[in-house]
């Protein structure tokens, strides 16, 4: 019996010790096939030609090889990878960097530095990559650039990092942030590393992933936070450790906390933004309907014709984009001015006091301008560029960023009203224009003559007008409708604020840019402006003469 | 016809042809021609799409006049213009119908126009061809419907992001009005039989032209947030995409955060703006300028040709243009006639090529067949395609993705069905509703 179990035990031992070899041997295998990999790549110059493939996974596979290779020419290739100038040229199946001059494409091979010279599109076949690639291309970029010696190149990489982070970027960033003077660099650094342990395996290293990345202002931050703290169907926790959950909730409400400020700070934006926006459309019409009383439905298109004069001026100056805007805004100034005195000497003048003739004709001139916009510049909307120093928004942490196109359009609005203001009580020009409102009889005994102060006040609103198309152009489309859409919301601002009065424009447009945007969250668009509309027509009608009604005896004339 | 009678007529079709091309009718050669009406409004906000597909169908006259006309006779074009204003769409129809006795129609652009003709075409029984993606969920006697249906455009688009891009939270932001209203809510069900949960979809609309989406871009951002990969479907129209997009590359969302896909913009949206912030942005259609084959690179060089205007590019809704009239022309030279009711009985089973390098036949329920191309924005304001159905999705008139729709199904051809909403339960036609 005891002989029966000794070979037994024997007998396994021996199988056990002969597979062992095999167990450990299958291990390697695993462990090799990742090797293999990794040797392909270290053909620098096979993995490179096979980017050239139609298959998207095989893309991937070869970045990660180049990515990882540790080559020095890994950025070179994947740079021009990533902004779609790869290239591979169709004869020689040679991989190219090809940067478009004209119609041309000027070719340097990216394996040996070597200038090809210039080719045709059609001689080329471009390297196309997806979302997918695109995306992975970010994060081995970063990952690359990590020790890069520009401190605003390393920032971004630890940005994008926090955007598209995986296992395979540890050592480098460990090794990165070791070796980092900046502090605010090594913070994003260290999120970054937060993040990416949230995902481990290791209970410790998850734990200190959420300590790491705390509740650091960042939109990844929250997501990794939420993905720690994500439920299965049955409501519980898939977290197993109950301290990592607790401080991830804990991070989860501070980041939350600050959320809403900031979330407060940047609704209040939008609204001065939005308020800008109708403060320029309005003040234009503040001034005809509100100081001369003509009901001007052309007003919304001396805003497209300065939109339209922004286009032109870009067309005329292609090479100086950057500084097209300040020869624009005097430009559509004068063009929508020139129009303004135009209409008011050739049709307006014939029809003052007679409020639905004005209507009438100015609704008129309106199509007639649109149309006449469509047979020059056709019915297609035409781009306008919106220069550089417009475009991005100001990051001020990572909660909370504002779009600069809105932030110089809050200022530039704030500019043109305050110079509005100075000219109308500052000047002779708005001396006389004053009088001719408050007095015309009297005015005119004066020796003023009213008839060009009538035709210079219409055209220094249409003016105005056409700088608010300047600004406009950069937020929208421009095309022969531009106008229609904010010809209701300039009078809507002009009455709610007080017919003649300049300051009710301002409050008007920055109290209904406000409670628009703070509606908008809880109603939606659609509901938000029928519930403005609504408002206003019952506040009119408690108010006819708006939030700051003028009084006096002119009121009636 | 004698020899003298044969000359006269080959003038007098010169002299059409010259006519045509100016746009003017003459009425003494009218009963021999065949009168092609076009029904796409050349101003007010829709103009900026639908002038380009009036051009359409009169580089497609003027080629098929070039090779001699259909049965023998030259095309006449008459165009009108119904300003994009819904209920002139229907004034327009009855004037082309009855007073300028054309024999088929060519037009319409948004859901509204096209369900404001339904009513008068099919009282006079008159042929249109609708060249535009749709909501579905409609197929009239009298109208052919060569865009793409939501199983061919909305639902592959959906597919691709779930699978290729793992996407798991869904912004469905559309344009206040009917297309988008039905297609969000097949691809709400739709998702939601996917296994997405109601808290993962976020449903947005706007009104027509909006221009500020500070907060709603700002709302995305913070939806996308969650930890889990999100992407925007966006059936928003118009004009109102360029100031979305601008502001989401204002707002720093990138293609590689949160994608868009698109079903209404193309090549002619972005024509209108710098698309560099765009690079990898996402659109679902049929046809992109960017596929490269020799009929598509043919039709672009007539079209640049036509215009004169090398800068011109070509879209998904001109291919829809383009098949509709190659269908229409090859069914009137089957039936020999231009006959409504022949040319119909004529058309089911017709293929022609597309664009695509595929074919395109119509079915009996007056869809067609089409590939689903996703295609990627590029700096240029070209798409490059990323994705396609392995072979042509047949058009669904009802989807199968509402209950309510499931169980009804369009079929012209069948004697025992015979109409475009038959309800396989009921086994009845539910008649006549716009």
């Amino acid at each position: 019996m005891r002989w029966l179990l000794l070979l037994l035990t024997k007998g396994f031992l021996c199988v056990w010790l002969a597979a062992l070899p095999m167990l450990s041997q299958a291990e390697d295998a695993d462990s090799n096939e990742g090797d293999s990999a990794a040797e392909e790549v270290f053909n620098f110059d096979e993995a490179v030609k096979g980017l050239d493939t139609k298959s998207y996974k095989v893309k991937g596979k070869k970045i990660q090889g180049i990515a990882l290779s540790g080559h020095e020419k890994a950025l070179d290739v994947l740079m021009p990878l990533s902004e779609g100038n790869l290239f591979a040229v169709k004869e020689t199946g040679v991989i190219v960097e090809g940067i478009k001059e004209d119609s041309l494409y000027t070719v340097t091979d990216i394996l040996s530095g070597e200038k090809i010279g210039q080719l045709k599109k059609k001689a080329l076949r471009k390297i196309r990559i997806n979302n997918k690639l695109r995306r992975q291309l970010r994060g081995l970029m970063a990952m690359l650039e990590l020790t890069h010696p520009d401190d605003a190149v390393r920032l971004a990489a630890a940005d994008n990092i926090i955007k598209s982070p995986t296992e395979s970027m540890l050592p480098f960033l460990a090794q990165a942030i070791e070796k980092e003077e900046v502090s605010a660099i090594k913070d994003s650094m260290i999120i970054a590393q937060g993040i990416i342990w949230t995902t481990s395996d290791v209970t410790e290293t998850r734990f200190k992933g959420v300590e790491a990345i705390g509740a650091h202002p960042h939109q990844a931050v929250k997501g990794a936070l939420l993905r720690v703290l994500q439920k299965d169907e049955e409501g519980n926790y898939l977290e197993p450790n109950a301290y990592i959950i607790e401080a991830a909730e804990k991070g989860l409400l501070e980041y939350e906390r600050q959320e809403n400020v900031y979330k407060l700070i940047e609704n209040l934006f939008f609204g001065l933004s939005a308020g800008s926006v109708l403060l320029l459309a309005a003040v234009g019409l503040a001034i005809t309907f509100g100081v001369m009383g003509v009901i001007n439905m052309a007003h919304g298109e001396m805003i497209m014709l300065g939109a339209y004069t922004t286009f032109v001026v870009q067309q005329l100056m292609p090479n100086s984009i950057e500084y097209s805007l300040f020869v624009a805004i005097p430009a559509a100034f004068i063009v929508s001015g020139l129009f303004g005195i135009a209409i008011e000497r050739g049709v307006i003048r014939y029809l003052y006091g007679r409020p639905l003739e004005t209507l009438l004709a100015t609704f008129g001139i309106s199509l007639i301008l649109q149309q006449l916009v469509r047979s020059i510049f056709s019915p297609l909307n035409r781009a306008v560029i919106t220069p550089e120093w417009m475009s991005g928004s100001w990051h001020v942490n990572g909660m909370l960023s504002l779009t600069y196109n809105r932030i110089y359009i809050v200022i530039f609005s704030v500019m043109v009203f305050v110079g509005l203001i100075l000219l109308l009580k500052r000047t002779h020009f708005g001396l006389q224009m004053r009088a001719v409102t408050l007095n015309r009889p009297m005015a005119s005994s004066m020796g003023i003559r009213t008839g060009w102060v009538d035709a210079l006040t219409f055209g220094l609103g249409s003016g105005i007008a056409g700088i608010a198309g300047v600004a406009i152009s950069q937020l929208t489309n421009v095309g022969p409708n531009l106008g229609q859409s904010y010809i209701i919301d300039s009078f809507m601002v002009v009455v709610f604020g007080g017919v003649g009065n300049l300051f009710g424009t301002l409050f008007g447009a920055m109290s209904l840019g406000i409670i628009n945007k703070f509606a908008e969250p809880w109603t939606g668009a659609v509901l938000a402006k029928i519930l403005i509309l609504v408002a206003i027509i019952l506040f009119i009608q408690r108010r006819p003469r708006g939030m700051f009604a003028l009084k006096g005896r002119f009121v009636e004339a | 016809m004698t020899q003298h009678k044969k000359n006269w007529l080959k003038k007098a079709a010169a002299a059409a042809t010259a006519c045509t091309l100016s746009l003017s009718a003459s009425m003494a050669i009218a009963a021999d021609t065949i009168k092609v009406g076009v029904l796409h409004s050349l101003s007010g906000t829709m103009a900026i799409s639908e002038t380009t597909l009036k051009d359409t169908v009169l580089m497609m006259v003027e080629e098929q006049n070039k090779k001699g006309g259909l049965l023998g006779k030259k095309l006449e074009p008459v165009v009108v213009d119904p300003a994009s204003n819904w209920p002139l769409f229907a004034e327009k129809t009855r004037e082309l119908l009855e007073k300028e006795k054309v024999d088929v129609i060519f037009g319409c652009w948004t859901s509204v126009s096209r369900k404001s003709v339904l009513p008068v075409i099919e009282e006079l029984n008159g042929l249109m061809f609708y060249p535009v993606q749709y909501e579905g969920e409609e197929s009239s006697k009298n109208v052919f419907y060569t865009g793409a249906a939501p199983n061919q455009q909305a639902i592959p688009a959906v597919d691709y992001l779930m699978k290729d891009e793992g996407v798991k939270r869904w912004v469905l932001a559309g344009t206040d009005y009917v297309y988008p209203r039905t297609t969000n809510k097949i691809l709400e069900s739709y998702l939601k039989a996917k296994g997405v949960k109601a808290g993962d979809i976020m449903i947005n609309y706007t009104p027509f032209g909006h221009s500020d989406w500070q907060t709603i871009v700002s709302d995305i951002k913070k939806f996308g947030s969650a930890g889990k990969k999100t992407a925007v479907v966006s059936t928003i129209n118009g004009d109102a995409n360029v100031p979305f997009y601008k502001e989401l590359a204002n707002q720093g969302i990138s293609a590689e955060d949160i994608p868009v896909v698109a079903f209404s913009v193309g090549e002619e949206e972005l024509s209108g703006f710098d698309t560099s912030p765009l690079v990898g942005h996402l659109a679902a259609w049929n046809y992109f300028q960017s596929v490269e084959n020799d009929v598509n690179e043919s039709f672009i060089k007539k079209w640049h040709g036509f215009t004169k205007d090398k800068k011109r590019v070509t879209n998904d809704p001109m291919e829809a243009t383009y098949i509709g009239f190659k269908m229409w022309a090859k069914a009137v030279e089957k039936a020999g006639t231009t006959d409504v009711d022949k040319v119909r009985s004529n058309i089911y089973g017709v293929t022609v090529a597309n664009l695509t390098g595929g074919k395109a036949k119509m079915l009996p329920n007056h869809h067609i067949t089409k590939p689903v191309l996703i295609g990627e924005i590029q700096e240029d304001g070209q798409f490059d395609v990323v994705w396609e159905t392995d072979g042509a999705v047949p058009g669904d008139a009802w989807t199968d993705f509402l209950p309510e729709s499931a169980k009804i199904v369009s079929n012209w051809k069948d004697p025992k069905v015979a109409c475009g909403n038959y309800n396989t339960e009921t086994k009845k036609c539910s008649g006549q509703n716009y």
